[in-house]
Order: C-alpha cells, then structure tokens, then sequence
C-alpha cells in the first residue's frame, strides 16, 4: 500500500520536475522568518512599538498572528500544487511550531476556546503532513485547509486570499483551499488536473 | 555470541510500563455512543490494544525487547486516537479522528500487518469493514 503511495510520489514529482512547472505566487508576501517565532513567544501583545508594518493598532495585533501561519500555508498549499512531497512536509513541519507558538490571549474567552479547538486539531494534520507520503498529505491538507479558514474567520488576516473548491476530490465531496492568487492551481491533484476547480469566496 | 547471549540476559531486568486500565471510563467511546454490539466488539478486539488505556497482553510481552516495541507502539496508538477519552475531544477533532479511522481501515492501513499477523482475531473481515465504515460515516455525520 504505502510503496504504491511512494512510488506514485515519486513519479509525480520525477513528473514535475521535466515539466518544471512552479508556482509564483504566494511567494512575494513571504517575508516570515524566525524572528516573527520569538516576537511572538515574546508577548508581542504588550509591545505596540514592535509591530510591524501592519500598523493597525489592536486588529494589526491579532492579524499579525494568523498572518505567519497564513504564509506557510501557502507554502504548504504550493508544495501540493508543485506534487513536491519533501516540500510539503518541511512546510507541514513549520506550521506544527507555528501552531504551536500561536498566542490566544488577545481573544475574547469564546473565541479562545474556539481557537484551541481549530489549533489542536490543525497541529495534528500538520503533524500528519510533515511525515507522511503526498496521498496522505492531500487528506489531511483537506481538513487543515478547514481549520485555516475556521481560523482566520476569527483571526483576521492581512492577506488577500482566494477561498477555492475542487468539487472531485474526496470521492466527490469537495475540498477547499485557501490561495494568495485566483488563477486555480489544484494542490489536491497537482500536475494531475492542475486547474480543477473554482473560487468560492475572496477573503479582503 | 557469549555477548549477545548476556546482553539479552541482561535486558530482561529493565521494567516496561503496562498499559492497563480495569474500568471503562464515562467518556469511552462505547459508553457515549450507541454503538452496535457487533461493531463494539469488532473495535473492542480490533482497535482498543493500542487506542485505549487497556492492552490485552499476549504472553511474549514477557519477554524484551518485545515489550519495548510494544510498549512503544501503544503510546503512540493513543496519542493518535484514545476510544477512552472520546467524549473530550472536541467536535472538530472527532470530525478529523473519524475521518481517519474510516480511510484507515478503507486502505487497509489499520490494524497493523505487524498487529494482525500475531493476532489472527483481530483481522477486519471485508463485512467487518463495511459495517465499522457505515457506523462512523453516519457518527461523522451526525457530529
């Protein structure tokens, strides 16, 4: 079972890699590095001359927050569309400390109940992500994807970002994901059947 | 050979943990849901050695490093999924753990080859499947 899984991993990429086919987007608004991690652990919230370019006093705050996450997602969503599995799982990696560092405390009780709800089980499938081959990764992407637009209807972000839906995954159910540009690239079937899909929803 | 011989000695004086509980708690998942019995007892032989806090041991547990292997494929089993704790989780993490277990057991993923191939019970017959898959399916549903 799981070499089948790997060895159609590994087509898919060997596959992507004479194609050379890669996607630009998202990566302009990559700025996130380390130094966002210990801004963070380090109570940013006490710290209004620390933030950045977002400005925005108290919604620049709590945005602030989801936009790290948001950035590596998009990370995460390129390695699928790109069927580059090692990607993926670096990516599904950050988000596990990304989740991890995620302070609730400017949030109001209920929606840090809520947030913790999203955050626990989001971890999980980055957890999942970061260790397992591409077909499992797109599973749990599907579910992830949900917890992240969960999450940011309650966070807020700075992103403009495209809420898309390929109605054939999942044995037809459907999945959503979130993206940074509104061409479709499918990062549940990849190279596959790259432009499956439609936007549902423009966040911003 | 002689230091093989004593280091395998040798090993059976480290202690393992036992993961053994004697009572079901109120948040098991048979306990707060109205599970079939033939389903129950399906998952009870199937699953609950390593997704709950009561292993059934066999007898070469006794015997090292076995019980480590054990010992620490139970502690991930259920930190993946604990059946003792169900009713805690929260609605969106039952929605991903169901999930899970019905992909698992459709791709043959769940129980372990390694599992199955010492305890010939608790191989999931095709019928067995198709009725675990309905009764999540429709729990999932009804989340």
């Amino acid at each position: 079972m799981k070499r089948t899984k790997v060895s159609t991993g590994i087509l898919a990429i060997a596959l992507v890699t004479l194609t050379a086919t890669s996607c630009k987007d998202a990566k302009k608004e990559h700025d996130n590095g380390d130094g966002h991690h210990s801004d963070m652990e380090g109570g940013e919230g006490h710290d209004e001359a620390g933030m950045d370019s977002n400005g925005m006093m108290d919604s620049g705050q709590k945005t602030s927050k989801s936009d790290m996450l948001v950035a590596n997602y998009l990370d995460l969503k390129n390695a699928l569309v790109a069927d580059d599995e090692n990607a993926a799982a670096k990516a599904g990696g950050i988000m596990v400390s990304d989740f991890n560092n995620f302070d609730t405390a400017s949030f109001g009780s209920d929606e840090q109940q809520e947030l913790k709800d999203i955050i626990e089980d989001a971890k999980e499938h980055a957890e999942h992500i970061s260790e397992s081959p591409i077909g499992h990764q797109r599973e749990h992407f599907d579910v992830l994807s949900k917890d992240m637009i969960d999450l940011i209807a309650i966070t807020g972000t700075e992103e403009k970002l495209y809420q898309d839906f390929c109605p054939m995954y999942n044995d037809n159910k459907g999945a959503q994901w979130l993206s940074a540009t509104k061409e479709i690239k499918n990062p549940y079937y990849g190279a596959k059947m790259m432009s499956c899909g439609s936007v549902q929803k423009e966040i911003n | 050979m002689l230091v093989l011989l004593v280091g395998f000695v040798g090993i059976q004086f480290f202690p393992t943990s036992r993961n053994q509980s004697e009572t079901l708690p109120k948040i098991d998942f048979m306990v707060v849901n109205n599970v079939p019995k033939q389903v129950e007892i399906t998952i009870t032989t199937s699953c609950y050695d390593c997704h709950s806090n009561n292993t059934e041991y066999p007898w070469y547990n006794k015997v090292q490093p076995v019980a480590w292997f054990l010992e620490d494929h139970v502690k991930q089993g259920k930190e993946e999924l604990n059946f003792n704790e169900w009713a805690d989780y929260s609605s969106r993490r039952k929605n991903s753990k169901l999930k899970s277990i019905i992909s698992q057991i459709e791709d043959d993923e769940m129980p372990l080859f390694s599992y199955t191939i010492v305890h010939g019970d608790a191989k999931l017959s095709e019928g067995q499947k198709k009725e675990i898959i309905s009764y999540m399916t429709q729990l999932k549903k009804d989340l």
